[in-house]
């Protein structure tokens, strides 16, 4: 099983870092973890526009000029659990709602016909509203329909996953949220969140069942980013060797100052956010980096390019919220109100072209015997 | 420190014993080099002339022996000879060679997943001897081979690490230990293939055929050891940029003045 | 009697066990492991092993290799 090192340490590590080690780590082929922590310390600040560029080079040469099109089906905001940072928390007062099988299924029919083909089902975690029967049923409704299909659900175990798998689901997202297990801890107040262990092992279980792809993340804005940067590099390593089938992808979900909201503990700035999305990048050469519309369309678009390789478009994070578009109850606001036609013209505009696919699951052939331990 | 299976090693250079004059030459080359690693063949006992013992020329409580499986043009011989030589040497641990062809003595991908698959269930510690092709190094993996062994070049032609950079992807994969075998003709190849990351490399004709082998030996066990500290101190790669901070080559850096905060 | 030893024809005495034939062979048995038709015998069971007129013997031991 994978362990994350002491939080302190992590920060330790990076900030012993010297402007020396950041310039030998711009300099490297392969960047490694200590390089990473050079790049991830507050030295590499003022290099900002040298990562960059290398992002973008290394993004270049292994995506190409494409930028990935998904959408969030939000299904049911119901949640057992109570989490400081999130609407959905059980103790918040908002109206709940689980779509029946034939509401999800219009809402994702609303999403088909706008072009997407690439959805990720959400839920709270009410596996009793939306356990895996539920999710299962509607895998196998949208199945045909869809090229991709992922999950960000309640944390499952190997056998509901592979379930998942048959019936159609292609990747699993599952965020540790923080990897620090202090602020991890205080954050998480109730429910089977709190396990910190259970959540982290969650990633493996899915590889486990089969699943194509595993996105992992932090939700900035609760620890120290750099040190969470580390540790997601860290998670993403340990992954990829036991997984090397697998695709992963990473999420920067970053929460920001809001009315009537969660305040950030350790509040992230877009510099921030860039810092860590190019350093990452030069770590990684083929992982998925993940941009939702939490940001703002000037940070989206300048973003295009630079090392993220998949976009939200059009997102409502509440249940129902693409037929209704008033519809209250989301988890957090969005930032980028841009619908799906306008998100591709902007991709179109800086010269990359949008695709809703890159797989077709008709190829899939469920050999689970063949699969890394 | 290196471990395989469970099993320490201080040293990193494992050293083939054949092609050496004589068995006492072999002894001290061995001892030379530190290696606590030999790899060793099993043949039919030459009837005419049967005193050359090898069993009797290592101290075992020193130096482990790995049997091989040369000669072996499929898995099936392989695994013969890999039952026989667990009962002769008494150890579980393997070298796998699958070498169907005998110009090139090139190791057969398929029959090697294929023995090491079965070797593993019979209960072996695996070590595959394969081509530096990394799909294969990781289905080996998983297996259950306890390391595996690419070669820098094919065996014999002295060429060093011709395969780096599929090496490097294997180093940069695998779970298990990575030896490298094969084509390394000198120590500077050797000390490449340990800067590379490799966790070991495996030498016997570049040593037994040297004008003197027990200073080779030497000379070897100085290179893996100066190449192992290089990696372990962070080697600086060669960059074609005079400086980081200096704007890529052919591109502008990005305007970054979308960042408001 | 006649049996095969590593490819060789060769004639034994009646009764005879394989550990008497490596003996004969002025080898060291502590270093051999042999199949006797295809079968693996142990260095503890030479003694045992008698042979039969026709068995196919093969002495084996490690040489130098890499
Ligand atoms: S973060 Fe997830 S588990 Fe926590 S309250 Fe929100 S929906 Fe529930």
């Amino acid at each position: 099983m994978f362990t994350v090192p002491d939080f302190a340490h992590l920060q330790q590590w990076i900030i012993r870092s010297t402007e020396d080690d950041v310039r030998r780590a711009l300099d490297r082929e392969h960047v490694d973890i200590h390089d990473l922590a050079a790049l991830l310390s507050p030295r590499a600040e003022k290099y900002l526009p040298q990562m960059a560029a290398r992002s973008s080079r290394i993004t270049l040469q292994r995506f190409g000029h494409v930028t990935q099109l998904y959408a969030p089906l939000y299904l049911s905001n119901l949640c057992v659990n109570r989490c400081a940072y999130c609407g959905f928390s059980a103790g918040n007062r908002i109206p709940r709602r689980t779509l029946t099988l034939n509401e999800a299924e219009q809402e994702a029919m609303i999403l088909h016909e706008r072009g997407f083909q690439h959805i990720l089902l959400v839920t709270g975690e009410a596996p009793k509203a939306a356990g895996v029967d539920y999710l299962e049923e509607l895998a196998l409704r949208l199945r045909d329909r869809f090229a991709a299909l992922s999950i960000e659900v309640q944390p499952l175990e190997q056998a509901e996953y592979e379930r998942l798998f048959r019936a159609g689901v292609t990747a699993v997202a599952v965020y540790q949220e923080t990897y620090d297990r202090a602020i991890y801890q205080q954050v998480h107040l109730a429910g089977r969140k709190c396990d910190y262990d259970y959540r982290l092992d969650t990633p493996a279980r899915a590889a486990a069942a089969g699943m194509r792809e595993i996105g992992i993340g932090s939700l900035l804005g609760l620890a120290d980013w750099r040190a969470e940067g580390l540790a997601l590099a860290l998670h993403l390593q340990w992954l990829r060797k036991q997984f090397w089938r697998t695709s992963f992808a990473i999420s920067f979900p970053r929460l920001r100052p809001a009315a009537g909201e969660f305040q950030p503990l350790a509040p992230v700035s877009e510099k921030n956010l860039s810092q860590l999305i190019f350093a990452l990048r030069l770590f990684d050469h083929n992982v998925g980096l993940l941009l939702s519309t939490r940001e703002e369309e000037r940070f989206r678009n300048g973003m295009i390019g630079l090392g993220p390789t998949r976009y939200s478009a059009g997102s409502c994070t509440a249940p129902g919220g693409y037929s209704q578009p008033d519809i209250e109850g989301e988890q957090f606001s969005v930032g980028d109100h841009r619908n799906l036609a306008e998100v591709s013209d902007a991709l179109i505009a800086k010269g990359f072209d949008p695709v809703y696919k890159d797989w077709d699951k008709e190829f899939q052939v469920f050999n689970l015997e063949s699969l890394s331990s | 420190m290196l471990t395989i299976a469970g099993t320490q090693f201080s040293s990193r250079l494992f050293v083939g014993t054949g092609k050496f004059a004589s068995s006492r030459e072999m002894k001290e080359a061995v001892e030379a080099s530190g290696s606590q690693m030999v790899t060793v063949a099993l043949r039919r006992v030459d009837l005419n002339n049967p005193h050359d013992d090898i069993m009797q020329a290592l101290d075992r409580t020193k130096i482990h022996f790995l049997p091989n499986t040369s000669g072996a043009r499929n898995a099936e011989e392989a695994i013969r000879l890999a039952k026989l030589a667990r009962v002769a040497s008494g150890t579980n641990w393997l070298k796998l060679e699958v070498t169907p062809d005998p110009r090139t003595l090139l190791p057969d991908p398929v029959d090697t997943l294929k023995a090491t698959e079965q070797l593993v269930k019979d209960g072996f510690i695996v070590l595959p001897y394969i081509n530096a092709d990394p799909i294969l190094a990781l289905r080996l993996q998983d297996a259950g081979a306890a390391a595996v062994m690419p070669l820098g070049s094919p065996i014999g032609t002295n060429q060093g690490i011709m395969t780096a950079m599929q090496v490097e992807i294997i180093i940069q994969q695998a779970r298990v230990p990575v030896v490298v075998d094969a084509g390394i003709g000198a120590p500077s190849h050797a000390a490449r293939a340990m800067e590379m990351g490799a966790d070991a490399v495996l030498v016997n004709t570049a040593i037994a055929v040297a004008g003197d082998p027990v200073r080779m030996a030497g000379a070897f066990r100085a290179a893996v050891e100066a190449g192992r500290e290089a990696y372990e101190a962070g080697l600086g790669k060669p960059s074609k940029q005079a400086s980081a901070s200096s704007p890529e080559e052919g591109m502008l850096t990005p305007d970054l003045d979308f960042i408001q905060d | 009697m006649n049996i095969t030893c590593n490819g060789e024809q060769r004639a034994v005495e009646k009764n005879s066990s394989l550990n008497d034939l490596v003996i004969s062979l002025e080898l060291n048995p502590q270093a051999l492991v042999a199949e006797v038709n295809g079968k693996i015998v142990e260095q503890p069971k030479f003694t045992e092993q008698m042979l039969q007129d026709g068995d196919r013997v093969e002495l084996i031991r490690f040489v130098g290799g890499g």
